[in-house]
């Protein structure tokens, strides 16, 4: 696969960034945050990446007889996606406790704190 | 017991508190909640204290019984260690100092905030003891999580979710930074072990990859360290948060990104195949004093106090990166024995600024002018506190402070010195003159200046809403108690002397990996450990910057200052500073795009 997929994972994590960066809805900007993390997935996996190997799945494989993908960093993946759920599902509920109380998603209208 | 059963129980303690507390707290009526969130908080104390004496010689514990090459391992040197029991010390103050905090909202959630208080103290222990690079990342965001549910904790106002929004989508991007380099560093060495990616990296020559990967790793420790031009959110939050919140998060999780910066670099990156001693040094002194000078500036301009302590804090970590950046082993002994006291007293102070705000609803310096006369022994701790803030002798921020200067001194007799008595004589005065106005009613009442950008404080939400009540005795003891503590570490030179042994095992690699890989034969000895007491220059230039920040605070109070016009340039420029601090999510990420490519091109260009 060579050097695509790392390119690929820096372009998603520059496009998070500016879709942060222009948000101006809140929910918006939880979903590039997402897609900020799904970088960090895409490089994980294609680090961990061999060519014709297979799932690190000993159950069904005799250790030894065919090459597997690195397991270690589909682990990290793993408590990736765990970590990057809980944040997410905190920042939505702030989100929506600011809607109820503010009547407003948009960062730019929130101004109470400046200076 | 043994280290390795203490290690990983420094972790366990805190969050089967919080678990236990989280259920319970449905059931248990108040009382109960804070029997036992104390409960938990002292065992984590004792438990931090009983392994400290391990730290000495590297304490580690791999978990799950696995060796160091394959599982994870948990290690405390006496940094790591100090500073886990500085957050467990500051964690047990703020549990004492809430027992009577948030009266109402109690029914099925008294348990909810000291279990996030315990879990964000699981966080903190966790990411000051790990040595894995994956599980800092973990720890990292468990502490951002409590840390970003505890700041928007006032859920009735918009304002907290507002600085809990910030404060969690910029530091979850640092953090998703941070992964993508440290996956950057699993591709180029399979290691996620501390000790192991150091050795492995020395076999390799430095090349951009490995620029970029420490600079990706350090935005997320900048921007908890709250580094200019990471800092934004700081305010915001520290304005927005519960004072109980602000108290830990100035106090000690600020700090911890300092510590992980040192901790990364020292580790992984100061062999022969990582960042070269002097990009480093170059780099992040510069970072130190531009965050210094600038958090001074910002804390000089404020008139909520909340966000006045907070700045004071950015402008004290620049101080604590340069005492880092200098990478010898005084430069770290002065940080953290400054890092320890300032702790105390910037807890302290925001327990003060937290009986304010329970007697009067406000927090506005200018609005509260000589409201609170009849709370004289509050205004004398403040003024204490603030003058401790400034470098005062015997507290230990002047000790830290003087060996900070005399570190630095070595390298760049007179700027960096002067960055030190500035940044600590002004944010000293501010917090001085905020303190005689308010408690005191020194001087004419401040104009208000209407069209500036500024948060006012005032229209605060009490945080407690029972105004007939008398105080709450806790809420003046604990304060009292962490000032003197900030003597004791200035005064008993055993402290120093601990810090500074602490200090040359953490600035020696090959140590750490010894310890950690379990490597036989006994590991070298340490290079000198570097001397930890007063001089009589530190004391002076203690007394010079307190002087400074008592003359600056008088002046400011009694005179209307010089009646600069709007448009000179001075005026201009604080205003376009202020403006730049808009509250604004998107610009605080493009700061933080910009700080990271300046980073990186600053260390590229010196490989």
């Amino acid at each position: 696969m060579g050097t695509w997929p790392y390119l690929a994972a820096g372009w998603v994590l520059l496009v998070a960034l500016y879709g942060l960066v222009t948000s101006r809805n809140l929910i918006h900007a939880i979903g590039c945050l997402a897609v900020a993390q799904s970088s960090t997935y895409l490089l994980l996996l294609a680090v961990g990446y061999r060519r014709g190997a297979t799932a690190p799945v000993y159950s069904d494989l005799t250790p030894g007889t065919r090459p597997v993908v690195d397991p270690v960093v589909q682990a990290l993946a793993l408590t990736d996606v765990v970590v990057g759920a809980t944040v997410t599902a905190l920042l939505l509920a702030l989100t929506i406790q600011l809607r109820k109380r503010h009547r407003t998603v948009d960062p730019q209208a929130l101004t109470g704190l400046k200076g | 017991m043994t280290e390795a059963a203490l290690l990983p129980l420094a972790v366990a303690i805190p969050l089967l508190g919080a678990a236990l507390l989280a259920v319970a707290g449905r059931t248990l009526p108040r009382t109960g909640c804070d029997i036992l969130a104390t409960a938990s908080a002292t065992a984590e104390v004792v438990c931090l204290a009983l392994l400290w004496p391990h730290s000495r010689h590297l304490a580690t514990a791999d978990l799950g019984g696995w060796p160091a090459r394959l599982g994870i391992v948990l290690a405390a040197d006496p940094i790591g260690a100090g500073l886990a029991l500085l957050v467990a010390v500051l964690v047990l103050a703020v549990v004492v100092y809430s027992w009577r905090y948030f009266d109402e909202p109690a029914g099925e959630h008294a348990g909810a905030f000291p279990a996030l208080i315990l879990l964000f103290e699981a966080g903190m222990a966790g990411f000051a003891l790990t040595g894995d690079l994956f599980d800092a990342f973990v720890f990292f965001e468990l502490m951002g999580a409590a840390a970003y549910a505890l700041t928007g904790y006032r859920i009735e106002d918009p304002r907290p979710l507002h600085g809990a929004l910030a404060f969690g989508i910029v530091t979850s991007f640092a953090a998703y930074c941070s992964l993508f380099g440290i996956g950057m560093l699993y591709a180029r060495t399979g290691e996620l072990n501390l000790a192991r990616l150091g050795l492995r990296l020395s076999s390799h020559p430095a090349d951009v990859l490995t620029v970029v990967a420490f600079a990706l790793i350090c935005t997320a420790l900048l921007v908890k360290a709250a580094a200019v031009p990471f800092h934004f959110w700081l305010p915001d939050a520290h304005a927005v948060a519960p004072t109980p919140v602000c108290m830990l998060m100035s106090g000690v999780m600020v700090e911890l990104g300092v510590y992980g910066v040192g901790r990364v670099y020292w580790t992984v990156f100061s062999g022969p195949g990582g960042i070269p001693p002097h990009a480093f040094r170059t780099a992040f002194t510069a970072l130190g004093v531009l965050t210094a000078l600038l958090g001074a500036l910002m804390c000089w301009q404020q008139r909520h106090l909340k966000r006045l302590l907070a700045f004071s804090t950015v402008s004290h970590v620049g101080l604590f990166l340069i005492g880092v950046a200098l990478l010898t082993p005084s430069g770290v002994t002065g940080t953290a024995v400054y890092v320890a006291a300032h702790g105390c007293v910037k807890a302290a102070l925001f327990a003060l600024t937290g009986v304010l705000l329970d007697r009067y609803g406000s927090v506005d310096e200018h609005g509260l002018h000589g409201r609170a006369r009849e709370l004289r022994p509050v205004g004398v701790l403040f003024l204490t506190g603030a003058l401790a803030l400034a470098g005062l002798p015997p507290f230990g921020t002047g000790l830290g402070k003087a060996l900070g200067e005399d570190a630095a001194g070595h390298w760049q007799p007179w700027l960096l010195p002067a960055v030190f008595v500035t940044a600590s004589a002004v944010t000293g005065a501010a917090a001085l003159r905020a303190g005689l106005r308010v408690f005191f009613g020194t001087g004419p009442v401040p104009h208000s200046r209407p069209g500036e950008e500024e948060t006012t404080g005032e229209g605060e939400e009490p945080e407690i809403r029972s105004p007939e009540r008398s105080l709450p005795l806790p809420m003046t003891v604990v304060p009292a108690v962490l000032l003197a503590l900030a003597v004791l570490i200035g005064c008993l030179p055993a402290v120093a002397a601990a810090l500074a042994r602490a200090a040359s095992v953490f600035t020696d690699p090959a140590r750490y990996a010894a310890a950690v890989l379990a490597v036989p034969g006994t590991p070298p000895a340490a290079a000198s450990t570097p001397a930890a007491g007063w001089t009589v220059a530190g004391v002076l230039l203690g007394l010079l910057s307190t002087v400074l920040a008592a003359a600056l605070a008088t002046a400011a109070v009694h005179h209307r200052g010089p009646s600069l016009s709007t448009r000179h340039w001075t005026v201009r420029a604080v205003r376009t500073l202020r403006r730049l601090h808009s509250g604004h999510l998107g610009d605080y990420l493009a700061w933080l795009a910009l700080g990271l490519v300046t980073l990186c091109v600053a260390l590229v260009t010196q490989i």
